[in-house]
């Protein structure tokens, strides 16, 4: 989270911001503080084998790895800001094609209750099958790691917001409907005045159970698919080479990603949503 | 005065000069269930003239609803017929608009859009501003202006309702059809906005058929006040003609004896021969 302040430089100003979020900022940073102190016990007693962070801090690698995110040699080898753009640009194009595919579907078989009947034992019964299952079958069917990697993330992703969407589609109040009914509004505008605006606290829902499914896929999918930039496969390249230290400074940018996607859905939410 | 005196047989039984606004004739309404089935109203017949303001009233069950559900179309009766202006009446049409008692506006639209909307489904080929100028007129007559741009959940009850009831009136229906609309209002709310009501149903001689449980209400707003026998099985008991010159003023009427009468005379309808035997 951002907080700007307009800091004129005078200690006035600043005592008072540290009244007004001093409390919402100190124990966030002292538990952070904490458990890097325990994770750094247990390996100094031996009790595991991970790098505590002072080691990892203090590695000439992880040091180039951590202040230079930019860098770009050619191929494979780029700085983590790289690898980590390359993963949330196949998220992004995965989870676009999701959310369209799936409030589409979604609203489709919400309105059509036969087609519902035919297809929801189906939704249901994919929607169960785990990511990585699907990467065997991407790879077969598609052949190639890109269009791969992508069909998972899609696939992830689709399944949260195609059965949100058919259920917020389903429970349009009769209120609302009875209104459509008097006016006898034409199909166009019972879509955009009624079904939309009505289902779209569930499409929410939808969007945000599946950008948190789709990143957790990437990182899945691309640790298979071998020779292409993402931090997934960045992060099982660096365990086959038994650097540790680069695996775990790989993923505090997957988890800021990832918490960042969150919060920016539940921004996206709160602003396109403010009733709810 | 007897009671006698209230009760209207004009409509039943003297030939009828033009044909009615609005006939209920004969109507039925079954619902099958697993037990058999069940009859909520058997044998409803009722003229309104155009113009009247009709309430209906009666114990909760009754078919109240059931009856202005196929008035406006949403239900079809199992037998006989309702028609307006002669037309067999089966389904929903913004010529019988209908306020519901949850006032039913889209939250997600401000009072301006949900008036607006109507007035647009119904007549597309208005200029936008004609519309604007319909929707305005009709914030304006229920006092609105100011909370145009607001969303319903962020103004009162009272309000929504009158966002309601000006959605309704902007489309011109021929026929306005309101379901108990100030049941969930409160004292003062309520009277104020009977008032109101009354008085744009005097300004636009609309024709007007309600719900209510208050037979003050009635006895305030209506030309003539439909009293229903108990369900199951429910037809009209009684339909009494409420004598009160228009335009109407609160406290004139009740500084006037007749209106204790009836409201003697309805409520020992309701509570003494059609209390509920349970």
């Amino acid at each position: 989270m951002v907080v700007t302040t307009r800091n004129n430089g005078s200690s006035n100003g600043l005592t008072k911001f540290w009244h007004r979020n001093g409390r919402y900022i100190v124990p966030p940073i002292a538990g952070f503080l904490v458990f890097l102190t325990i994770w750094q016990m247990l390996y100094s007693i031996g009790a595991i084998k991970l790098p505590g962070p002072i080691d990892i801090l203090s590695d000439r690698n992880s040091q180039i790895l951590i202040l230079y995110p930019f860098y770009d040699r050619g191929g494979l080898d780029k700085g983590l800001f790289w690898q980590t753009f390359e993963s949330f640009q196949r998220v992004m194009i995965g989870y676009t094609c999701a959310a369209i595919v799936g409030i589409g579907m979604g609203i489709w078989v919400g309105t059509t209750p036969m087609i519902n009947r035919a297809l929801d034992p189906l939704f249901q019964f994919l929607r169960t099958v785990p990511p990585l299952a699907w990467v065997p079958i991407s790879l077969a069917a598609l052949q190639q790691n890109e269009p791969a990697a992508l069909f998972v993330i899609f696939i992830t992703a689709v399944w949260p917001i195609l059965i949100n969407t058919t259920v917020g589609v389903q429970q349009i109040p009769q209120d609302y409907q009875n209104v459509a009914r008097v006016l006898q509004l034409s199909r166009k505008k019972y879509f955009f005045k009624i079904l939309f605006p009505s289902a779209l606290p569930y499409i929410f829902t939808g969007l945000r159970i599946a950008i948190g499914l789709a990143w957790l896929a990437i990182i899945a999918a691309e640790i298979v698919m071998s020779g292409i930039v993402g931090i997934g496969f960045f992060i099982w390249d660096a365990y086959t080479n038994g650097n540790v230290n680069e695996v775990i400074i790989s993923l505090v940018y997957i988890g800021a990603v990832g918490l960042m996607l969150d919060k920016f859905m539940a921004w996206l939410q709160t602003k396109l949503l403010p009733n709810n | 005065m007897t009671t006698a005196a209230f009760h209207d047989t004009s409509y039943d039984s003297m030939p009828q000069p033009h044909p009615p606004f609005l006939t209920i004739e004969n109507v039925t309404k079954i619902y099958p269930t697993s037990k058999g089935a069940n009859v909520v109203l058997d044998g409803v017949n009722l003229n309104v003239a155009e113009g009247e303001f009709i309430c209906v009233i009666g114990h909760s069950g009754c078919g109240k609803s059931t009856l202005l559900n196929m008035v406006s179309g949403f239900n079809q009766p199992t037998s006989g017929e309702v028609r307006l202006k002669g037309q067999l009446i089966k389904k929903p049409g913004p010529d019988r608009m209908v306020v519901f008692q949850n006032y039913s506006l889209l939250p997600w639209l401000t009072v301006y859009e949900n008036v607006y909307l109507a007035v647009d489904a119904v007549h597309p080929e208005y200029d936008e501003v004609k519309k604007k100028d319909i929707v305005m007129h009709h914030l304006a007559m229920v006092g609105l202006i100011e909370a145009s741009e607001k969303k319903p959940p962020q103004v009162s009850g009272g309000m929504r309702q009158r966002v309601a009831i000006a959605r309704a009136l902007a489309v011109r229906p021929e026929l306005l059809i309101l379901d108990e609309p100030f049941g969930a209002l409160d004292a003062i709310t309520k009277e104020e906005l009977q008032e109101e009501l009354l008085k744009i149903w005097w300004e636009q001689k609309c024709t007007v058929m309600m719900i209510t449980h208050d037979i003050d209400e009635a006895l305030f707003l209506c030309d003539r006040l439909v009293l229903m026998t108990n369900g199951p099985a429910a037809k009209i008991g009684e339909v009494i003609r409420i004598p009160f010159e228009h335009p109407r003023d609160r406290d004139h009427i009740l500084e006037d004896p007749q209106y204790y009468d009836l409201r003697n005379y309805i409520l020992d309808y309701l509570f003494g021969r059609m209390s509920h035997e349970e």
